[in-house]
């Protein structure tokens, strides 16, 4: 039997433009610090679990949705599930969560957070979201972990 | 003002240590991660090097190892769902027990005062109870199931049988024997933390707990007895265990371990936040309301989050800590 999606018919967004590259980027001389949109870049592509279509595309991840603080090493992204009862909320949070930790350096402390008030299990996601030795324990879970390759496959 | 001061830094675990324990004689000690090795390092001249690496006890991730009070057995406790009991009668440690039961991840192992009884607790929200039944042989003599999330820890009161757990359901609870009919049951919950209890420890007289959580304090609880003096009522001739004292405003993230000095009384705090911050009571505590001062505050004690601290049971200032970063260090503690 094939699994129906919890959201059938999601709304589908415009992606945004690919970001420009200024010449101060190009420049090896100046310290180039990790800003919200270049952690928008690393999640936007990530494939949603159930559609064949992008975080970005369902603005399930938006840019405004996410900050960082390079001299703390915080970066906190929150995500907005297409509806309040989507059941594949932490499995999204998990990807997401499991990309960053692949591509930003140690230093950084990633939170990964249901937007406030779009899920109606909402603490109880970001509470597991947030157990490191849950997130861990769910690494070692091979078919979790392809299931998370094939969304964070790009 | 104290001040801690670096020994040394272990490198040798590959992606997270978790863990570090202690030998009750503190010459020895064993470390365990994410790598599914356990490490037992020891001291040659001034430095400590590894000793011996125990492999192929375990599948998945080792979360936690805690030697027996006698000193000759090591338990292991790991994510592949069992807990492996180490000696070395052959003369070199082997894995000579595997206790299985529970469902999935095995957190926390730890022995009674005794070295009789040994608990485990994990993932299926379970905390199991053992038995020594005879040479490499453990029998389950209860399956706890009093709390409704994963419990994170278990840690035994120093002299008696009394068993403490902490959990994800934000609740520490402690358990015992009943005497007559020589069943186990959860005899306090204690609730304050606003969310999960990562970890716990009592202080040397088992009368007093300390508790660390994901709500970013740390909470004293005091154990007030039937007839006790202060008039707190208890119920079933049970004792109550009251939270006098929240450590709140210093840990800027998830507290995920905890260590009280039997021998200084000093308490360890390993922090989600780098930091490794030491808590002194003030001479002039009261008991029903004290007083823990922060007497050090060591930023950066690991690059990444820190996972365990543990005070060196012989009670030199000693402390272990690992992180993360995969890094044990071995710090000396000065007032």
């Amino acid at each position: 039997m094939t699994k129906v999606a919890d959201n059938v018919n999601p709304h589908i967004y415009e992606k945004e433009s690919e970001r420009e590259i200024t010449l101060e980027e190009h420049d090896e001389n100046v310290v180039d610090e990790f800003d919200e949109r270049e952690i928008f870049d690393l999640i936007r592509n990530i494939n949603d679990p159930e559609h064949p279509l992008t975080l970005e595309e369902l603005r399930v991840v938006e840019e405004k949705n996410i900050s960082v603080d390079n001299k703390e090493n915080v970066v906190h992204v929150n995500f907005t599930p297409t509806i309040p009862h989507c059941s594949m909320a932490t499995l999204i949070g998990l990807s997401i969560r499991v990309q960053l930790l692949r591509a930003l350096p140690s230093r950084f402390k990633v939170t990964v957070e249901v937007s406030e008030g779009t899920h109606v299990s909402e603490h109880a996601v970001n509470k597991q979201l947030a157990d490191k030795e849950r997130v861990a324990a769910a690494l070692e879970n091979n078919n979790l972990v392809q299931i998370i390759n094939q969304c964070v496959a790009m | 003002m104290g001040k801690l001061e670096l020994l040394q830094t272990l490198t040798g675990h590959k992606g997270i240590a978790w863990n570090v324990s202690w030998h009750p004689q503190g010459q020895v000690f064993a470390s365990c991660g994410e790598d599914k090795m356990i490490k037992l390092w020891s001291k040659e001249g001034q430095e400590w090097t590894v000793k011996t690496v125990l492999v192929d006890g375990h599948q998945r991730t080792i979360r936690e190892v805690a030697w027996s009070p006698c000193g000759n057995f090591l338990a292991s406790a790991s994510f592949d769902a069992t807990t492996a009991i180490w000696d070395k009668k052959s003369g070199q440690f082997e894995c000579n027990a595997t206790l299985e039961g529970h469902e999935n991840e095995v957190k926390s192992v730890a022995w009674s005062p005794s070295g009789q009884l040994l608990a485990t607790c994990g993932r299926d929200k379970s905390v199991w109870v053992w038995e020594v039944a005879g040479e490499d042989e453990y029998e389950c003599e209860a399956v706890l199931n009093a709390h409704n999330q994963d419990v994170k820890k278990v840690a035994w009161h120093p002299s008696l049988d009394i068993l403490a757990s902490a959990s994800y359901d934000n609740t520490v609870k402690m358990y015992k024997e009943d005497s007559l009919d020589s069943d186990w049951s959860c005899i306090a919950t204690l609730q304050s933390h606003e969310s999960t209890v990562w970890s716990l420890a009592f202080d040397k007289t088992g009368e007093r707990l300390a508790t660390c959580s994901d709500d970013k304090t740390v909470k004293i609880w005091k154990e007030y007895k039937p007839d006790n003096q202060e008039g707190v009522i208890v119920s079933d001739r049970e004792s109550v265990w009251k939270c006098v004292c929240t450590l709140s405003g210093y840990h800027t993230r998830c507290v995920y371990d905890i260590t009280w000095c039997h021998k200084t009384g000093l308490i360890a705090t390993a922090c989600g936040d780098d930091i490794i911050r030491i808590f002194k009571e003030a001479d002039d505590s009261d008991s029903n309301a004290p007083t823990f001062e922060l007497v050090c505050t060591q930023l950066n004690a690991h690059s990444q989050d820190v996972n365990c601290v543990a005070w060196n049971p012989a009670g030199n200032e000693e402390l272990l800590s690992c992180s993360d970063d995969g890094e044990i260090k071995i710090w000396k503690f000065s007032e």
